[in-house]
């Protein structure tokens, strides 16, 4: 079991993700620059938050159109995993792997805080460490993280159970309040058709250590963990 | 065609002596690019000429200083091999201006000089002064300077872990912008900027060089008057994507040992780094601008050698390294051009399409550069506090007080700050009084703070100083790291007037004699002049930047409260209300001295506290400043959602003395075992107070009255957003 952290240019919490994976992995990811597209080996592909090439277009335009995304799609297409984390979740969208956009946040200001999530369901490789229903903290750090999709694609995302996260209250209501950013239905987070492919904004892997404020972040590693060994 | 005279010279702010000295040196008439290059290096903000004098009266070294003021940041010694490279500087008149781009430059320009070092960059903090919240312009102000922090701060992927903010009229027309950047480097890989090797070539990465910032240093050492903002164009644009990608290729780069020696280029781009590298390598340059990667065309001598586009850097290679050095930037897609190369001349030769556009001696251009004692004038003392009944009452005098604009929360600003980026943020904003930086992959972490109270250095300069200092010890302290040194950023008025070069003479006189007595040296800092606009001086504004270390980030603790715990007051209180906020915001009055600082007293409560700390004896610690104990009571209890019942003072002080004096050396405890605490307080001379218990979901005053957690965070959380959120800005 490998895992692989793809590195564009401007991204910068490759390390914070390395640090989260090898905690529960047992070992240290590969770092991937974008300009190498040789997938041979790795079962989970990172694409780990920051602000590729700037996000001078849109959030995560320019590295959608990257040569490596093709191994990454192909990889995807395999049924191979793939994890997005905030710039990586945007650039999962425009890379059309996920549907839907990231929209400039609603207050229209960056937002740097703790939030609640609550896990739609507990039966993927990504969330089998937690609860249908459990809710974690997790860090935001995006200004562009306002989930968007036409009503349609909603429905279709709930209906097959491809909703992941929710921005939640500490008990698990959903609430306008805690939805700092605005996206539609609360969603923080969801997957790809066959269950294989993550995008979400807030970072987990900020939070895996107790004298960091907590381990709230870590069963998502775990899972992987478990997911990726079995 | 240009005519090169007196006059020109004093529009580039070189006064008539300093051009005649000029005449001298070059045995001529300058060129105009040579013009531009002694006035840049000249200016008060390359040459320190005013300040320069009494800056040599710090104390600046200690056993674990590897490098002190004089190189591009400061290094400590912080143990497992490892410097802390850190420096503070000021972005205050761009920032007027152009609030968004003069902030974000202001944290590219100081990232870059502690990357220019060989360090990561692992925290960023700042210190922020702006107006009257009434005045119209402080809002957009505001808002502009928060987002370009948070714009370059978050995008280069350094965490922005703590800062300052005051609200003061006499920052209308100028606010201040001083920004901290904190590396970690390995203590024997520190690169320097002395150039050496004769003929080794000289290379320019990053950026290409535009016509932005031109003259930005000059505009940084005059006063602002009612056109200021037609200054625009001398403010440089940022882009953090394009620093990102230089931090990483230089670390890169400087895995290796093809650098000798390496400098950013930024107040006076090209011709600063230049001058400097060559200067203290004792070497020529030769430049030829034809190489020089340009994002304009027709760009003359005189703009790119004046040019300060940001994210630009100048280095001496080895030449043997010269391919390898090419191939990590073009990696990273940077800029790559061998631009020059060291001679034996001694001079700077710059050429252009042909034609030698200057050619200076660089040994007079540094030993000849103007140094000024300028005549300084004491400030009348404050006129004495009579002092004052209560007009409120507790319980509404704190609410007033938490909710002011100097003591609401913070977290509409550190929201919009990436705080967690890199993964080792142990204490974010305002969970403790510095912030927390684990070193990745050690158990060892850093205390960060930056302090200045500006309103006790307006009516004492000396006071006010050696208050900053202590202020910022204490806040190490009070997490129960060990200080080591200090970087400053000191902004002050026009020097040119007595009264301005008296504040600041007496505030260096202040901060000497604390970092003495502290063990705290000034290892880097920034002199920032000339905060005027229109005659009106802003307060002195000697802000401190802090940095201590704790062996083990576990043992560091913050300010909130737990349930279940005592409280225990340490230090000395005399109730005094001299300059108070309380004073400001409840009486009205800005009034009498500020609260006087005990050195000896700081040194043995902070060493007594951060002892306790580190047995374990402490669940949760806060020093007391701006507000006193019970707005130190009250942070607590909204920090850790938890509760408090307070005991009443004594009875030879009224209670809003003893419980909004502002004295100093003083910490507020929460500890399971307060018999312990005051038993080990007794025996070492420390002056103890049991203050009360915690727990419950109210703050319960001695006089009986009780403030829910709820209408207290209510009262705190409002001003900011209030005021900021509003549509319009």
């Amino acid at each position: 079991m490998n895992a692989a952290i793809i590195v564009f240019p401007g991204i910068n919490r490759e390390r914070d993700m390395a640090i989260a994976l090898a905690r529960s992995l047992g070992r240290a990811p590969r770092m991937l620059w974008h300009r190498d597209d040789d997938l041979t080996g790795i079962d989970l592909i990172v694409i780990p938050g920051g602000f590729s090439y700037g996000d001078y277009l849109r959030c995560g335009a320019m590295a959608a159109q990257s040569p490596v995304m093709r191994a990454v799609r192909a990889h995807a297409a395999r049924g191979g995993y793939v994890l997005g984390v905030c710039n990586g979740f945007q650039i999962l969208t425009e890379a059309g792997m996920l549907p839907g956009a990231l929209l400039r946040n609603a207050g229209l200001r960056f937002l740097s805080a703790d939030c609640h999530l609550r896990v739609e369901r507990a039966d993927t490789a990504f969330t089998g460490h937690w609860q249908r229903g459990a809710v974690f903290r997790a860090p935001m750090a995006h200004g562009d993280g306002n989930y968007f999709a036409a009503a349609a694609t909603l429905d279709r995302l709930e209906g097959d159970g491809r909703v992941a996260f929710r921005y939640a209250e500490a008990d698990g209501t959903v609430t306008a309040a805690a939805n700092r950013n605005g996206s539609a239905r609360g969603i923080a987070g969801i997957f790809s058709e066959n269950l294989r492919v993550l995008g979400l904004m807030p970072h987990p892997e900020d939070l895996v250590d107790p004298l960091l404020g907590g381990e709230d972040g870590r069963p998502l590693f775990d899972s992987l963990a478990a997911a990726l060994a079995a | 065609m240009t005519v090169i005279d007196a006059a020109l010279a004093r529009s580039f702010g070189l006064n008539a002596e300093e051009y005649d000295r000029v005449l001298a040196i070059q045995g001529r008439t300058p060129t105009l690019t040579e013009l531009g290059i002694f006035s840049v290096m000249w200016s008060e903000h390359c040459s320190y000429k005013s300040s320069r004098v009494w800056l040599r009266t710090l104390p600046t070294t200690a056993p674990w200083v590897i490098h002190g003021p004089g190189e591009n940041a400061g290094v400590v010694d912080i143990g497992d091999g490892l410097a802390a490279v850190f420096k503070m500087e000021s972005h205050n008149h761009p920032s007027f201006i152009e609030p968004y781009q003069g902030a974000a430059t202001g944290v590219g320009g100081i990232l870059r000089d502690v990357f220019t070092m060989g360090a990561r960059p692992v925290a960023n903090l700042n210190a922020l002064r702006f107006g009257d919240p009434q005045d119209a312009r402080t809002r957009r102000i505001v808002d502009g300077v928060v987002r370009g922090i948070g714009g370059y701060g978050n995008c280069v992927g350094v965490p922005t872990v703590g800062g300052e903010v005051n609200f003061h009229p006499a920052y209308n027309g100028n606010p201040l912008v001083n920004a901290m950047t904190v590396g970690i480097a390995r203590r024997d890989r520190i690169f320097l900027s002395a150039a050496a090797g004769i003929g080794n070539p000289v290379i320019y990465v990053g950026s290409r060089t535009g016509r932005d910032g031109i003259h930005g240093a000059t505009m940084a050492s005059a006063e602002f008057d009612q056109n200021s903002e037609e200054k625009r164009p001398t403010v440089q644009v940022g882009d953090p994507f394009t620093e990102k990608l230089l931090i990483e290729a230089c670390l890169e780069l400087m895995q290796t040992d093809a650098i000798i020696a390496i400098q950013d280029m930024g107040a006076a781009g090209l011709t600063s780094s230049s001058v400097e590298m060559a200067g203290k390598g004792g070497v020529g340059i030769d430049l030829d601008l034809d190489a020089v990667p340009q994002r304009e065309t027709g760009m003359t001598a005189y703009e790119m050698m004046l040019s300060e586009s940001q994210e630009r850097m100048l280095m001496v290679l080895r030449p043997d390294r010269q391919a390898l050095a090419r191939a990590i930037f073009d990696k990273w897609e940077l800029q790559f051009a061998v631009i020059g190369k060291l001679t034996d001349s001694g001079r700077i030769v710059v050429r252009h399409r042909g034609a030698i556009e200057a050619d200076i001696d660089l040994a007079p251009l540094a030993d000849q550069a103007p140094l000024y004692h300028r005549p300084t004038e004491a400030t009348p003392p404050p006129l004495p506090l009579q002092t004052p009944s209560d007009p409120a009452g507790l319980a509404a005098g704190l609410l007033r007080l938490i909710g002011s604009p100097d003591l609401c929360s913070r977290a509409w600003i550190w929201d919009q700050y990436d705080s967690t980026v890199g993964g080792q943020t142990v204490r974010r904003p305002g969970a403790a009084d510095a912030a927390i930086v684990r070193i990745e992959g050690h158990a060892r972490a850093l205390a960060l703070t930056t302090d200045c109270t500006p309103r006790y250095c307006a009516a004492d300069a000396a006071a006010g100083a050696a208050q900053a200092v202590a202020e910022a010890w204490r806040n190490i302290t009070a997490t129960g790291a060990r200080p080591l040194a200090v970087t400053d950023n000191l902004n002050f008025g026009n020097p040119e007037k007595p009264l301005i070069m008296g504040q600041f003479a007496a505030a260096i006189g202040g901060m000497a004699a604390a970092c003495r007595a502290l063990d705290f040296p000034v290892v880097s800092g920034n002199v920032s002049l000339y905060n005027e606009t229109e005659g009106r001086p802003i307060l002195p504004t000697p802000a401190i930047g802090g940095l201590g270390v704790i062996d083990d980030a576990a043992q560091a603790v913050g300010i909130a409260l737990r349930p279940g715990l005592a409280l225990v007051l340490l230090g000395s209180t005399a109730g005094h209300l001299g300059q108070s906020l309380w004073l400001r915001e409840i009486a009205g009055q800005e009034a009498g001295a500020p609260p006087p600082v005990d050195l000896a007293a700081e040194r043995r409560t902070g060493d007594f506290v951060r002892a306790q700390i580190l047995a374990g004896a402490v669940a949760a610690c806060h020093d007391l400043s701006d507000g006193g104990l019970l707005v130190a009571a009250a942070e607590m209890a909204l920090a850790g959602d938890v509760g408090a019942a307070l005991l009443p003072g004594p009875d030879d002080l009224p209670p809003h003395g003893f419980w909004f004096g502002e004295d100093q050396a003083r910490y507020l405890l929460a500890v399971a075992d307060p018999a312990a605490l005051l038993a080990a307080a007794a025996a070492a001379g420390i002056p103890a107070r049991p203050l009360g218990s915690t727990g419950g979901r109210d703050l319960t005053l001695p006089d009986g009255a009780t403030i829910s957690l709820h209408a207290l965070r209510r009262a705190h959380e409002r001003f900011l957003p209030d005021w900021l959120d509003q549509p319009g800005v």
